[in-house]
């Protein structure tokens, strides 16, 4: 199953390199990985996707709450939470029908279009996992040249929450 | 006070209590070396390879519970310093790795002698640090000592850039007395009602095993191991690296489990209703096929670790604490239950256990023209009064001294038992002979093992580390060859070993007494002999039975009941 495990960890370098290489070296899945500053400058938040049975999930977290570094973390998914993604994706455009086709795409996915040229648009989407990936399959009949994703963002909803 | 880097160094390791560091210098630490020059009070000890040093100061630390200190250079030091380090975390020993590093300026050229200390060392190391700047150079000693010694222990690499340690830049240095990190806090105490719910447990048991290990010796718990297992009055058993934690010459102690435990140990484990393991892990060559693991029992687990925590068998009660406050709480509650163990339950299942006890599983052929090696060890007990320091290399000498050294007292043993590191041996003893110079330290090796370090015996003359030496000459890598002979049709493929030297004259080119041994009825006289020589290290070249093995044996990835006893017979 899915899990979305959110990290407060300590803002120092090598501190990524340790939860990657954890990963790696117990041979555990990342599906996707962002860190970055929180308002706290010493700390980072990260967000790491995974997979796996319950038991290797509670290892992962055991094994994570072991490092140095980290400073607390929680598994998203066991509560109510909010989950977003951005994407950048850039599509081939080949005459009016189809850049009328992808504008309105867009509008159904409430995406943006941020980049125009002669032969391309570049749309910006955000929501969870899903939508990006039903936009994908959405637009997979025309040229797609690049897609970026940011890795999956979460936060618990309510009171709840991941601080100090 | 004004110092440099490297002074602030030495001065924080006299402050920490720190009195012997191991190590060898080189470039990127030449400014602490000489800051090592003008004192006495921290006592370094040079080695002849940055592996013998590592290990010396896990011998150190593991026979003393202090951590071990070790100084490296960059590059090559600290590459060499790699396989100790990871013995050493693999069997959570306290241990803090001084590592040089290329000035600041230049890390990432690919410098002379450069190399990631930090990245080489990430997995396997409890953390690491690279000191940046010569300000933050006593608060992060101070960590690093504060996460080796506490939670579960493990070594620590601190990083030092040379221009860190620059005579011509001073700071001012105070002792850190005490140390806040947020983000590492280890859980001392247990779970009340978790520890409650254990006790009924353990007291509802028709067929109960205490099972400890490793963590019993290093959290110093050994007192209240006895005196609860002793109050339950069950049987005990204990692996690899919990051995001397509980006295290995009463009763209750059943012997070692696992893939060479005995019959009785294995036997009860299979049969057993609750399982008490504390301080111990679960490690594959313990509980063999995890699907057989104990199948009938319910099973109660105190760690200080969390993530040893049905990490690989899972426990029906997991109580996360310090082993010897753990301990004390539930001998409290103990104490004022009115509830007793069942005593007919319990007299019956000891009936069981006297019974596979009586198998006599660690028999051997004492009537053998050739030495035997479970014979030099028993003799060694003997010698030794059971009160040797036992350093050991990696191999079938290990699994027999672990057999027949029966350990009374914790922190006597000292072996790799994790990682299963050859060349091992020598170093450890030598490190625990440093610590107690007045203790008889035995090292139990062979001719393979101790080939990996032998270059050692010039640190110990050098020292005047009297070790002794007891080299179970098997002219085969023991433990292959006998995996060989059993699972791949006695093809000894590069098992055997061409061109051993003469260990006699090697030992005494280094300064040292060689003695070999080559009949059984010699085995006991030059024990003695060597003994008696109190001042000098003794290196004993044991010639032994060359295809002797090891038994029981569990076979990887069998379970507990499948054992292996004598060569001739098999159990089912």
């Amino acid at each position: 199953m899915k899990h979305i495990i959110s990290l407060l960890l300590e803002n120092e370098s090598g501190a990524l390199s340790r939860v990657a290489g954890l990963f790696s070296a117990r041979g555990y899945n990342i599906e996707s990985l962002t860190v970055a500053p929180t308002e706290d400058e010493t700390l980072s938040r990260m967000t790491i996707v995974t997979t796996g049975s319950d038991e290797i999930i509670e290892q992962i977290t055991k094994q994570l709450n072991k490092l140095v570094d980290v400073v607390k973390l929680i598994d998203l998914t066991e509560g109510a939470h909010i989950e977003r993604e951005m994407m950048l994706i850039k599509v081939a455009t080949d005459g009016a029908e189809q850049r009328g086709e992808i504008k309105r795409l867009a509008d159904i996915f409430r995406g943006g279009i941020v980049d125009v040229t002669d032969a391309s648009y570049t749309i910006q989407l955000t929501g969870d996992s899903d939508k990006l990936d039903a936009f994908i399959s959405a637009v997979s009949n025309m040229n797609i040249l690049e897609t970026v994703r940011s890795g999956v963002l979460g936060i618990s909803r309510g009171e709840k929450g991941l601080h100090l | 006070m004004e110092l440099s880097g490297a002074e602030i160094l030495v001065r924080f390791l006299k402050d920490e209590g720190v009195e012997h560091i191991f190590g060898y210098p080189g470039g990127a630490v030449l400014h602490i070396y000489d800051a090592l020059y003008t004192q006495d009070d921290v006592k370094h000890i040079l080695v002849r390879h940055e592996q013998g040093a590592t290990h010396a100061a896990d011998g150190y630390a593991r026979a003393t519970g202090k951590p071990g200190v070790v100084l490296v250079t960059s590059g090559p030091g600290a590459t060499n310093a790699i396989t100790g380090i990871a013995t050493a975390y693999m069997d959570s020993i306290p241990m803090v790795v001084i590592t040089g590093q290329v000035p600041t300026a230049v890390i990432g050229s690919d410098a002379f002698q450069e190399v990631d200390s930090i990245g080489i060392t990430r997995p396997c190391v409890k953390h690491n640090f690279l000191v940046k700047s010569v300000d933050e150079m006593a608060e992060t000693l101070k960590k690093a000592f504060y996460v080796a010694t506490t939670g579960r222990p493990g070594p620590v690499v601190v990083d030092i850039p040379k221009d860190i340690t620059d005579p011509n830049v001073k700071v001012p240095y105070t002792y850190p007395e005490t140390i806040d990190m947020r983000s590492y806090n280890p859980v001392m105490k247990g779970h009340s009602g978790q520890i409650k719910k254990a006790v009924d447990m353990i007291l509802e048991a028709k067929r109960p095993m205490i099972y400890t290990g490793g963590g019993v010796v290093l959290g110093n718990a050994s007192e209240q191991l006895t005196e609860f297992t002793r109050t339950l009055g069950y049987p005990i058993t204990q692996t690899l690296m919990g051995l001397g934690s509980y006295p290995a010459t009463d009763k209750q102690f059943i012997g070692m489990l696992g893939m060479h435990g005995t019959y009785e140990a294995n036997m009860a484990m299979h049969e057993c209703d609750t399982l008490i393991a504390i301080g111990a892990r679960f490690d594959d060559r313990v509980t063999g096929k995890i699907a057989e693991f104990c199948p009938n029992a319910k099973i109660v687990h105190v760690d200080i670790d969390p993530a040893s925590i049905s990490k690989t068998v899972k426990v029906d009660i997991p109580i996360v604490g310090d082993v010897a406050t753990v301990l004390d709480e539930m001998l409290q509650i103990l104490k004022s239950s009115k509830t007793r163990p069942d005593a007919a339950a319990l007299a019956n299942w000891w009936e069981n256990i006297e019974k596979w006890r009586g198998e006599n599983c660690l028999r051997y052929d004492r009537n053998s023209a050739l030495i035997k090696p479970q014979y030099v060890v028993e003799k060694l007990w003997e010698v030794t009064n059971g009160d040797a320091i036992v350093a050991s290399d990696v191999g079938q000498h290990q699994m027999f001294a672990a057999q027949y050294y029966k350990f009374d007292k914790p922190n006597k043993w000292l072996n790799s038992g994790g990682l299963g590191t050859m060349g091992f041996g020598l170093p450890a003893g030598m490190g625990a002979k440093l610590a107690y110079p007045d203790q008889d330290v035995a090292v139990v090796t062979g001719e393979a093992s101790i080939q990996m370090c032998i270059q050692e015996l010039g640190t110990a003359t050098q020292y005047d580390l009297p070790v002794k030496v007891i080299n179970l000459n098997k002219r085969y890598m023991g433990m292959v060859r006998q995996w060989q002979e059993f699972f791949y049709e006695s093809r000894y493929s590069h098992s055997y070993m061409d061109a051993i030297p003469d260990f006699v004259q090697l030992a005494e080119s280094y300064g040292h007494v060689g003695m070999r041994i080559e009949k059984p009825e010699d085995v006991e006289g030059a024990l003695k002999e060597a003994f008696a020589m109190k001042d000098r290290l003794v290196f004993m070249d044991f010639i032994t039975d060359q295809e002797e093995n090891v038994y029981p044996m569990v076979a990887a990835g069998k379970g507990h009941h499948e054992m292996h006893l004598a060569s001739d017979r098999e159990l089912a």
